[in-house]
């Protein structure tokens, strides 16, 4: 568990980026933090692994507090993934993967057996392990990220705007990897993102923020689709622009079961299972908020 | 022409070649010289280079002592501290290390501050402690760039140790020291073309030397970026290459 106590954070040059943060981070579980640009994600993030550390408030996990940890010591604890990967240029693959371990002094030969494993976890081909990461594409660089991370088999796993450059397909595919490795690895993730819908789709908890890292509203997916705290929250998760609510589309012919939805622009958002042309209720699946309109995402992003 | 021809005929002449006067000798008292001064320039400028290029600190303050530097005519240095510390070796090994620190020290500091900060900040994210961020990334990332700074102050270095022998240090300088004071345009010329030689050879070794110790990772990486500075790209960035004679401040 990772607890935020009323943390504030000004940086030298007088910008408040943290005004009295107070949340609480379950273990195994994802919360996600989501708001716009410079709102304060990156360094709420950053001060889990004491790359900032607070002006004031503390920073606790699983009771104790950060501060009495060596900063590098908790850093070599803590898995790390940001938005342009952060490789070693002059690495091998293998190499960036297993650079903690060797670090810390695990022999080669295990940390590289190790890493090999790792590549198959986050699903790279081991031939790539040879290469530098300028031979990679930017997806497969984001999975080295994701595997280096994991190389300390950490029990929190911190994300930056990790799948922020990457196209949307890309993208949809390592947000489908993400969680099939949370379900794989019961890790604590906390993951930063603009997009709400990747908020949605990856986060057990979503912590929405406004400027200077406010909390707007703190919930489940559900409670926060279902009940939008303020206007501001409605307007971020696009609820008050009717682009959640899909309709039935009139024109499209029904192929088979599939009936062809439509959003408030009147773009098509999705198909919907209606066996014998009926809509099946109730028995909508946990998973289901991720029917919230995916075609959005390249917009959104 | 005839006189680059007698130059060459000089060198050629079997009595030019053994013994205490001979080329080999010569060469081997430049190259000794250029050697002493660049481990000592090394010595000095790579240390303090590094500083400067991890902390960000006291870059200004480097770059106007080297630009004054820079300025200073090294056959003056020379003679000046001859004057305290005497003919011989001493003095051109001094004016000299002046001469290459400058070079040095901003391949030492441009090579680290090349490095990609958010590749850095990355390191530290995943735990390394600040010196291993120096020796694991900033020093092999930056080493194309203090490779370039080395060759050129030891071109610099090669073209102006001729200036050695005006205090009596011996090297290639002492042919074209007498032949200029006795007429021997031959021999002058044969001295310079010495020296040439020397800095062609140096400037060999170092673009092997880039080769094979250049990253491979960084050069799959330049070879990427679409505006491509393929061929040798990070030695083009080395400070400003001097005609070789002409290098030579009197
Ligand atoms: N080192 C720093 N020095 C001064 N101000 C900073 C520093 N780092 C961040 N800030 C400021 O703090 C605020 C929050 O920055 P932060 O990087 O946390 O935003 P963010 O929510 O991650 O934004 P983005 O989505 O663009 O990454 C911004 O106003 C930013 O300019
Ligand atoms: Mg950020």
């Amino acid at each position: 568990m990772i607890e935020f106590r009323a943390v504030n954070k000004t940086f030298p040059d007088g910008t408040r980026a943290v005004e009295n943060f107070s949340a609480v981070i379950p273990s195994r579980t994802t919360t996600v933090l989501v708001g716009s640009s410079g709102c304060g994600k990156t360094t709420l993030l950053r001060m889990i692994n004491r790359m900032v550390d607070p002006t004031d408030g503390a920073i606790e996990i699983d009771g104790e507090n950060i501060a009495d940890v060596a900063a590098v010591k908790l850093r070599r604890s803590i898995g790390y993934v940001m938005q342009n990967s952060g490789l070693l240029p002059h690495r091998k693959v293998i190499d960036n993967i297993a650079t903690v371990p060797l670090l810390k002094g695990v022999p080669k030969a295990d940390a590289h057996r190790h890493a090999l494993e790792l590549m198959e976890t986050v699903g790279l081909d081991l031939s790539l392990a040879q290469r530098y990461p300028a031979q990679l594409s930017g997806g497969q660089q984001q999975r080295v990220g994701v595997a280096r991370g994991l190389a300390v088999n950490p029990n929190i796993l911190l994300m930056d705007e990790p799948f922020g450059a990457v196209d949307p397909i890309v993208r949809a595919d390592l947000q489908k990897e993400t969680l099939r490795l949370q379900r794989e690895l019961d890790k604590t993730v906390v993951f930063v993102t603009h997009d709400i819908d990747e908020a949605f789709l990856l986060g057990d908890q979503v912590i929405i923020l406004e400027k200077g890292a406010r909390i707007a509203q703190q919930g489940t997916p559900e409670e926060i689709l279902a009940n939008p705290a303020s206007e501001f929250v409605a307007d971020f998760i696009g609820a008050d622009r009717g682009k959640r609510r899909l309709t039935v589309s009139s024109t499209a012919q029904p192929q088979g079961d599939d009936v062809v939805l439509i959003d408030a622009g009147g773009y098509a958002a999705g198909v919907i299972s209606a066996p014998d042309g009926k809509l099946a209720t109730g028995h909508s699946s946990p998973k289901s908020r991720s029917i919230s309109n995916k075609t959005d995402q390249a917009g959104d992003a | 022409m005839n006189l680059l021809f007698e130059g060459f005929a000089w060198i050629f002449d079997p009595a030019h070649h053994g013994g205490d006067e001979g080329i080999g000798t010569r060469i081997l008292q430049h190259l000794g010289i250029t050697l002493v001064v660049m481990v000592i320039a090394s010595l000095i400028a790579i240390p303090l280079g590094y500083l400067i290029g991890h902390t960000g600190r006291g870059r200004s303050v480097v770059v106007a002592l080297s630009g004054g530097v820079r300025a200073l005519p090294t056959l003056g240095v020379i003679s000046l501290i001859a004057l305290s510390v005497g003919i011989g070796f001493t003095a051109p090994v001094i004016a000299l290390v002046i001469l290459a620190i400058p070079s040095i020290l901003a391949g030492a500091y441009s090579g680290f501050e090349a490095v990609d900060r958010r590749t850095i900040d990355a390191a530290r994210a995943v735990g390394m402690t600040e010196g291993q961020i120096v020796t694991r990334v900033e020093v092999p990332l930056g080493l194309p760039l203090l490779i370039g700074g080395l060759r050129s102050a030891t071109l610099q270095v090669i073209a102006t140790a001729t200036l050695a022998d005006y205090v009596g240090a011996g090297g290639l300088g002492r042919y074209i020291f007498s032949g200029q004071a006795t007429n021997d345009y031959p021999q002058m010329l044969a001295g310079s073309i010495l020296v040439i030689m020397l800095a062609l050879v140096s400037e060999a070794l170092f673009s092997l030397l880039q080769r094979s110790l250049v990253p491979a990772g960084v050069v799959a990486a330049e070879q990427r970026q679409p505006d491509g500075e393929t061929s040798g790209g990070p030695t083009r960035k080395s400070g400003p290459r001097r005609s070789l004679i002409a290098g030579a401040r009197r």
